[in-house]
């Protein structure tokens, strides 16, 4: 089963139309969503949501079409979104319990777990927490409620290192067979660590989407003099910078004549280049 | 079992897991019939891709390495003669491929060769 299909999703703005996009999350997989700000991420994790209306397309979660469907969904969605909504006079163990009364699958049992595994201070008011605990507990909340389908916009922004890495720790942890993820986020290097597909948003159009290792296989650095890099074939050479003493290009691996040595690119040269290109 | 996998060498991370694991079977480094560790598991372990794991092991199924029972995981298969003698044959090609390399360089033709080898053979 997937976990997200889109289909022909368009939404139309007076200044930016999203889509049309096509995508899908299969089941047990993690999906990182890239791009520039402004290049439809939010807008579309919003459709996806039931936030916004989409102008156009289909979107199905979990094997049920939305919107219609969505109300009975919504359990089945753990959401993490860059700001969270938790009145902060209430502490972590108070807003369990609001949670406990609002949703039906609640599990205080795996809110403490995670509240432990994260240490954070289960008596203390929110507002006395940093930006990386609120993260957290946004997390610990949205995996408290026996959610197939993980949504995270921007989750990881602002947050040092070190929270990062528990964050995505606890992210590959969950998913398995029976879970997904959709992880939007600026920091390419985090999701290069943890998705198995990339999709690439670039002002409102799916650039690319393909399984992560199979992108970076298939590209290459390759640096050269000037003269060389004028021999190889142009359609190999995604993006080049020349530089006084030599060049360097980002390349398509099976393009380059064989014995050439091309070294490995990280996911985020790659998007840049491919940003540059469009 | 032992997987290295390392993220600056220009080996695609399938084929550093696939390679390793062929190796070790016909290497006999993994005994046969020997369960291995499910694709999950592995791909958690090592902090890689579901799919780039199930690509590994789908291209070591294929070519025989080894065998799944549904249900049940993957399991290393019978040590076959004749993959062992191609992958021996294979890895002499390399080491040639890397002679004659070298032999271009220092300015030796094939008779330079096969007259060194000869030599070499005849002394051992």
């Amino acid at each position: 089963m997937n976990a997200i299909e889109l289909k022909g999703l368009t939404k139309t703005y007076s200044t930016f139309q999203l889509g049309p996009i096509d995508l899908t999350l299969p089941m047990g997989t993690i999906m990182g969503l890239v791009g520039e700000n402004g290049a439809g991420k939010s807008t579309t994790i919003k459709a996806i949501l039931d936030l916004i209306r989409p102008t156009a397309g289909q979107i199905t979660l979990l094997g049920q079409k939305t919107p219609e469907h969505f109300p009975a969904l919504k359990e089945e969605i753990g959401v993490v979104l860059d700001s969270q909504p938790f009145p902060t006079f209430l502490t972590a163990d108070e807003l369990g319990r609001l949670m406990a009364a609002a949703l039906r699958n609640w599990e205080p049992e795996t809110y403490s777990a995670y509240l432990a595994r994260l240490h954070l201070p289960a008596r203390q008011p929110l507002k006395e927490f940093s930006r990386g605990m609120v993260m957290k507990l946004a997390l610990a909340t949205a995996l408290s409620h026996r959610a197939r389908l993980l949504i995270l916009d921007e989750a990881t922004s602002g947050l040092d290192p070190m929270v990062r890495q528990e964050i995505l720790d606890i992210l590959y942890d969950f998913c398995d067979e029976e879970h997904a993820i959709l992880i939007s986020s600026h920091i390419v290097s985090d999701l290069e660590k943890i998705c198995d597909y990339i999709a690439f948003l670039h002002e409102g159009k799916l650039l690319l989407a393909d399984e992560k290792d199979r992108l970076l296989e298939r590209h290459g650095l390759l640096k050269l003099s000037a003269e060389a890099l004028d021999q190889l074939p142009q359609e190999a050479i995604l993006s080049k910078r020349l530089y006084h003493y030599g060049a360097e290009a980002l390349v398509r691996r099976d393009l380059i004549p064989a014995g050439v040595p091309v070294e490995r690119i990280t996911l985020e040269e790659l998007i840049v280049a491919l940003a540059r290109r469009d | 079992m032992n997987l290295m996998i390392s993220n600056s060498s220009g080996q695609p991370i399938y084929e550093q897991i696939y390679r390793q694991i062929k190796d070790l079977v016909l290497g006999g480094g993994l005994a046969e019939h020997q369960p291995l560790p499910s694709i999950r598991l592995l791909a958690k372990d090592l902090r890689i891709s579901v799919i780039t794991t199930k690509r590994a092991y789908e291209e070591l199924e294929r070519e025989g390495l080894i065998y799944t029972v549904p249900g049940k995981g993957s399991f290393v298969a019978e040590r076959n003669a004749q993959l062992v003698r191609e992958e021996h044959l294979r890895q002499i090609e390399t080491h040639m491929d890397a002679i004659a390399q070298l032999a271009q360089r220092c300015g030796l033709d094939n008779k330079d060769l096969m007259e060194m080898f000869s030599i070499l053979h005849l002394e051992d």
